[in-house]
C-alpha cells in the first residue's frame, strides 16, 4: 500500500465513521433540531465519499442541493411546526421498535453477506474520463435528454404543488364588514377558519 | 480500496434509514429518514459507476436525477406536513390515521 492509497483509506474510514455516527444521531436523538443539524453532517460526509470516487460534480451538487436546500428546508419546517408536545405513550411500543431493529439488522446482515459473496468483476485497468463533468454533459444532452427535460417539468410541478399545499387561505374583500367596534389588524389578512378533521 | 467497503457502508446507511422511517413519531424525522434512504441509493450508484462503469459514468448521471427527485420530494413532503399540522395541530405519526382502514 503506497502513500496515496493509505491516505485514501484513512480518509474513507474517517468519513464512514462520521457518516454512520451522524445517521444514528439523526434517528435516535430526542430533539428534532439536533437531528436536523446532524443530517447536514451526514450529507457533507457523503459528499466527501463521492470525492474519493472521482465524482467531483456529484459531490458539489450534493453539498449545494442537500446541505444548501433540503437541510435548510427541513430546518424551516421544524421552525414552522415548532410546538412543544409530549407524544402520548403507545402501549407495547417497544415491541414495534424491537421488531424494526431486528428487521433492519437482518436486512443489513443479508446485504453484507450478499455483497461479500458476489464476484463483482472489477476491472481497474480502465481509466476514468479526464473530465467527468464533460462526460456527464454529453450524456445529458444525448442519451438522457428526455429524462433531463422531464426533470425540469417535475421541479416546476413540485414548486407549484408545494405552494398550493402550504398556502394559507385568506378571506379577501370582507374588510368592510368588520369595521365596527373591533376592527381587523391593519397588516393581517383574516384567515379562513377551517373545521378540524375529526 | 475494494468496492465492497462502499457498498457495505451504503447498506448500513439504508438500514439506519429504514429503522428511523418505521420507528420515529415526529413526521419531520420521517422525512429525514427518507432522505437517508435516497442518499444510500446514491452512494451505491456512485460506487458502481466508479468501479464497474469507469469509462461511461452512467451511475453519476442517474445520481443527479435521484438528487433532483429528492429535492422535489422534500419540498412537497414538507408542504404536506405543514398542511396536516395546520389541520390537526400535531406532528405525531400515531395520530395521522386519516386513511387507515
Amino acid at each position: 500500500m503506497n502513500l496515496a492509497e493509505g491516505v485514501q483509506f484513512v480518509s474513507f474510514i474517517i468519513l464512514a465513521v462520521m457518516m454512520l455516527g451522524a445517521a444514528l444521531g439523526v434517528v435516535l436523538f430526542d430533539k428534532i433540531v439536533y437531528s436536523a443539524f446532524l443530517l447536514g453532517g451526514v450529507f457533507i460526509s457523503i459528499a466527501g465519499i463521492y470525492l474519493l470516487q472521482n465524482a467531483d460534480f456529484v459531490a458539489a451538487a450534493q453539498v449545494l442541493v442537500y446541505v444548501g436546500a433540503i437541510n435548510v428546508l427541513i430546518l424551516f419546517a421544524i421552525m414552522l411546526v415548532n410546538k412543544k408536545e409530549e407524544f402520548a405513550p403507545v402501549p407495547r411500543r417497544w415491541i414495534r421498535q424491537g421488531a424494526a431493529a431486528f428487521v433492519s439488522a437482518g436486512l443489513f446482515s443479508l446485504l453484507t453477506i450478499m455483497l461479500l459473496k458476489t464476484n463483482w468483476h472489477v476491472d481497474l485497468s480502465v481509466t476514468p474520463p479526464v473530465s467527468p463533468i464533460q462526460t456527464m454533459g454529453e450524456h445529458f444532452f444525448s442519451d438522457f435528454l428526455l429524462p433531463f427535460e422531464l426533470a425540469s417539468v417535475l421541479l416546476l410541478m413540485a414548486l407549484i404543488g408545494a405552494v398550493v399545499l402550504a398556502r394559507r387561505e385568506t378571506v379577501m374583500g370582507e374588510e368592510t364588514a368588520i369595521i365596527g367596534e373591533n376592527p381587523a389588524p391593519a397588516l393581517e389578512l383574516p384567515e379562513r377558519p377551517r373545521e378540524p378533521v375529526a | 480500496m475494494p468496492l465492497q467497503f462502499f457498498l457495505i457502508i451504503a447498506a448500513a446507511l439504508f438500514c439506519i434509514g429504514i429503522y428511523g422511517l418505521v420507528t420515529s413519531r415526529n413526521a419531520v424525522r420521517v422525512l429525514m429518514s427518507i432522505e437517508l434512504l435516497l442518499n444510500a441509493v446514491n452512494m451505491n450508484l456512485i460506487a458502481f459507476s466508479n468501479y464497474l462503469d469507469r469509462q461511461a459514468i452512467n451511475g453519476q448521471v442517474f445520481s443527479v436525477f435521484v438528487i433532483t427527485v429528492a429535492a422535489a420530494e422534500a419540498a412537497v413532503g414538507l408542504a404536506i406536513i405543514l398542511s396536516i399540522y395546520r389541520n390537526r395541530d400535531t406532528v405525531d405519526m400515531e395520530q395521522f390515521n386519516l386513511l387507515k382502514w
